[in-house]
């Protein structure tokens, strides 16, 4: 009996406590409903579009679509302007995380303000002012065409517009991380008589670790997927300066449309493991990085 | 009790990175969109008018910028919404659509654009049973409007989400054992502290959908006065060698961004302010 | 290790936190720095140990000036107030950080670092949990923790900022003496950082007090207790009643009363008395002292704390008593006494009128 009545009174009481803040059902169903559904439309649907459209004339025209020339050297392209802009950003991230999280200084504000840029310029705009200094018509154009050197219409270019559009993403990944662990356990490594670099690979590499892998990552599939960026400097030489992206516009507009989304599937892929690694990292980052007891 | 520049001395790198970080965001971003600025100075002040008020240039804006508002104000509404379902709301799936929130950051926007045609587009998924209704999206300024919304919804939802779960209950609970309905609780308690990263979420949605153009262009339709976005004049213009009139169009929408861009850094000290711990 | 600040100041922006502070610190000793948040006393322990720098002055550690030298060349051991033991490493590899970043010739062997950091973690009774992570453990196993690790690289000096601040009380008056028994065996110069002054009293061979950037008053915890040299330390050592008023012919004249001065010391004219709660006594009937009125009476153990409110200005008052003497008295809620101080520091009152 005593068993019984006391669960009921914990049943009872914490319904009680939740009750206060416990949403009406209308609101819950209505809520629910339209959150969902807006979800469901606007960004499941698409998601499984790409798919079933890749796989719609079968696996044979899936894999056709891949391992086709163009297709290929796409592919390559993007890896390697990906596996150029990325460590570049990587260590430009790390680099502006380090000043701006462990120092103050005059124009700080303006510095954190200008590594958020590229989220608020068009890529075409991003794409422009590299044609604007290293083409045809720009700055160094006949400079560098005196010298034979390609930057516009060539795989620098590409390389330059795809480091702009995703130079913030891992400065933005651990500035707030770095600025919420504090230098305490920096000062404590320096105290001990440990080196700049030994702090930094022993003390701080591996408090930011999750989050300096999720800023690359996100970094990386930004870098792998710029479209307008790169279409403006690219000038669409098919087997030379396509990357997927480009490819699947190309595939679209010639009416391919199971080709357009077989490479199109690969890039949701990558877009997929984004996000799941992401959520790894999160789960892993808020167990490993429980503040220390009392702050 | 940051000792500014007496820490300097004592965490070491200082100089070193911070003269990196100046010289890689002057060499990448800085001087390259100093050469915009300079580009215009090529046209006299009637031609750099006359480029950036031309009729196709001022549809432009009004579909970008109408567009834009639009479907970072729909995001606002749904994006609340979303958060809110996340935050209080526990349901199956429900943290396979928290990651999935994400999937606009991930997805490159080429992808999306395809993908949107071919649910919008007469013979596709959705257009097959709205055109039937005199519903027309693709290849029309609804097609815009879809497609920014799909880029923006996350800017919301990942804004408001982490200061609702900071939002304690208990002043929900305070204010009713105030005698407040839970609607008056709602508006007059939760709706406020939320309403700075709402506005900011909102901000950064349209900011982003100023500049998109890899997912509207594939779904837009493209027709000059009508479904042509300020993006694609730029793009336009490039390819027919019309570099000053590109950059003109450039500078405006550079000049758009750099105000938006301030907003939002005063927005987001509003929210650090209000919706910040206090701490 | 001797220890000698010359001349410190610092400023940070607006705020003056140490103006023109010169302490010795005697070799062995265990010295507390006591103040209320915001006195400097935690920056001039940075500053000492080289984690920040003084705007003026010379930091001498045994004569030698050590304003110039790296943090990492002083040879200081520093515990951290929220300890900032490396979260991502083992206890066992928190504390041989120390020893594993020496340069490559001074380093230990192998066996030689895991000796020296079993003998520490066995000294701060510890050994049980060295590969258990830091995050696992309780408030003052890693305060002990962070202890052993400033002390393995064999400091000459050992700073601790507020080294119970995060603790709670069972387990900080725990630690406190532990504390105590490990200095006495080891024996390093050590300097403290406290806002509390039970924890300095208890705990320090010298208390250094500190007010706003300015050093009020060092001595032993007997001498700051009992001969308070400011009104500051005065008030800031224990609770005080306060009497502000004029000294006229071995009378205070206060609250249209007169009181006695008990002692006939060379008083300012105007003057602000303070006097400890045990030194104030309830009287009845005719005769000198405040007027007050009995607002409540409290019992804690062995001891009586009675409320009361002056009757001309309704100006708190605090008189401790023991609670033998509480019911011989019969006080009652309510009634009016007279309050009679038996002992009392005079100061002037400008200097009494911002503490």
């Amino acid at each position: 009996m005593a068993g019984t009545v006391s669960r009921m009174n914990k049943g009872e009481s914490s319904f009680q406590a939740r009750s206060a803040t416990r949403d009406p059902f209308w609101m819950r169903a209505t809520i629910l409903t339209l959150g969902l559904g807006f979800f469901a439309i606007f960004l499941l649907l698409p998601l499984v579009v790409v798919f079933a459209e890749a796989f719609r004339k079968g696996f044979e025209t899936y894999w056709a679509a891949l391992v086709d020339p163009d297709a290929q050297s796409a592919i390559r392209l993007t890896l390697i302007a990906a596996a150029i802009a990325v460590p570049m950003n990587l260590v430009f991230g790390v680099s502006a995380a380090w000043a701006i999280a462990k120092y103050n200084f005059p124009g700080k504000a303006f510095l954190t303000t200008l590594i958020d840029l590229p989220f608020s310029v068009s890529p075409v705009i991003a794409g422009l002012i590299y044609v604007l200094v290293f083409g045809a018509q720009g700055w160094f154009g006949s400079w560098l065409s005196d010298h034979d050197i390609k930057v516009i219409f060539a795989v620098p270019g590409i390389v330059l517009a795809t480091v702009f559009v995703t130079f913030p993403f891992v400065a933005r990944e651990l500035i707030p991380l770095m600025e919420a662990q504090g230098s305490d356990e920096e000062e404590a490594a320096i105290v001990l008589g440990a080196s700049g670099w030994q702090t930094f690979w022993r003390v701080t590499l591996p408090n930011i670790k999750w989050g300096l892998l999720y800023g690359v990552i996100l970094c990386n599939a930004r870098a792998m997927g710029e479209f307008g960026a790169v279409s403006v400097v690219s000038g669409h030489i098919r087997g030379q300066t396509n990357t997927m992206p480009l490819h699947v516009e190309i595939l679209y507009n010639e009416y391919q449309f199971a080709a357009a989304f077989a490479v199109a599937s690969l890039l949701a892929l990558l877009a997929l493991v984004t996000i799941a690694v992401k959520s790894l990292v999160e789960g892993l980052a808020s167990r490993t990085s429980t503040r220390e007891g009392g702050r | 009790m940051a000792g500014a520049y007496a820490n300097r001395k004592v965490l070491p790198g200082f100089k070193l990175t911070l003269g990196f970080t100046v010289a890689y965001l002057s060499l990448i971003v800085l001087v390259p969109l100093t050469a915009v600025f300079l580009k215009t100075s090529v046209l006299t002040a009637d031609q750099f008018w006359a480029q950036i008020t031309a009729p196709r240039a001022m549809a432009s804006y009004r579909l970008t910028f109408g567009a834009s508002l639009l479907a970072a104000a729909i995001n606002a509404v749904f994006g609340l919404m979303l958060a809110w379902a996340l935050v209080r709301y526990s349901f199956p799936g429900r943290k396979i659509v928290d990651a999935l929130i994400d999937l606009p950051f991930a997805l490159p926007t080429a992808v999306a654009g395809i993908s949107l045609t071919a649910i919008y587009a007469k013979n596709g998924w959705l257009g097959q049973f709205l055109e039937p209704l005199g519903i027309k999206i693709a290849f029309t300024p609804v097609g815009v409007l879809v497609a920014l919304i799909f880029i923006g919804l996350p800017f919301v939802v990942r804004t408001v989400q982490p200061i609702l779960e900071d939002l304690d209950t208990e002043y929900e609970e305070a204010a009713a054992s105030l005698g407040a309905s839970r609607w008056e609780t709602l508006r007059r308690v939760v709706i406020p502290a939320l309403f700075p990263a709402l506005l900011t979420g909102f901000a950064l949605a349209f900011a982003r959908a100023v500049g998109e153009y890899g997912s509207v262009i594939f779904i837009a339709g493209n027709m000059p006065l009508i479904s042509e976005i300020t993006p694609l004049i730029i793009i336009t213009k490039l390819e027919q060698y019309d570099y000053a009139g590109a950059t003109a169009i450039a500078s405006v929408m550079l000049v758009v961004s750099f105000v938006l861009l301030l907003v939002i850094n005063l927005l987001q000290a509003w929210v650090a302010r209000s919706g910040g711990k206090e701490s | 290790m001797s220890i000698r600040v010359e001349g410190i100041t610092k400023h940070f922006g607006q705020f003056a936190a140490l103006s023109d502070v010169t302490l010795d610190f005697d070799k062995g000793k265990l010295v507390a720095l006591l103040g209320p948040s915001g006195c400097g006393k935690t920056t001039l322990l940075r500053i000492i140990a080289g984690l920040e720098t003084a705007d003026h002055g010379r930091v001498l550690f045994d004569e030698e000036d050590a304003t110039e030298r790296h943090v990492r060349e002083r040879q200081v051991g520093f515990v951290f107030q929220h300890y900032a033991l490396f979260r991502h490493m083992s206890v066992f590899e928190n504390v041989a950080f120390g020893l594993r970043v020496k340069p490559r010739k001074e380093r230990p062997g192998e066996a030689e670092i895991r000796r020296r950091v079993m003998k520490l973690l066995d000294l701060v009774q510890l050994a049980w949990v060295a590969d258990r992570s830091p995050l696992q453990l309780s408030g003052g196993q890693r305060q002990r923790i962070a202890l052993a690790r400033a002390l393995a690289v064999e400091p000459q000096v050992l700073l601790l900022d507020e080294p119970f601040g995060a603790l709670d009380a069972k387990v900080r008056k725990e630690l406190r003496s532990w504390l105590r028994q490990l200095h006495d065996e080891l024996h390093v110069t050590s300097i403290f950082v406290t806002h509390d002054q039970e924890e300095a009293l208890e705990l320090a061979d010298e208390v250094v007090l500190m007010n706003r950037g300015r050093i009020e008053q060092i001595g032993s915890p007997t001498e700051v207790y009992t001969a308070p040299a400011s009104a500051f330390v005065y008030g800031f050592l224990g609770s005080s009643n306060q009497l502000f008023g004029e000294v006229k012919d071995g009378y205070l004249d206060t609250l249209g009363a007169r009181v006695a001065l008990p002692t006939r010391e060379t008083v300012p004219q105007r003057a602000a008395a303070f006097v400890r709660p045990h030194d104030l006594h309830i009287e009845r009937g005719e005769g000198h002292g405040v007027p007050a009125t009995v607002r409540r009476i409290l019992t804690l153990g062995a001891l009586a704390r009675i409320e009361l409110s002056a009757v001309q200005d309704s100006r708190a008052f605090e008189v401790e008593l023991p609670l033998r003497d509480l019911s011989a008295l019969a006080l009652t809620q309510g009634e009016t006494v007279r309050l009679v101080p038996t002992a009392m520091r005079l100061f002037p009152i400008e200097e009494a009128a911002s503490p």
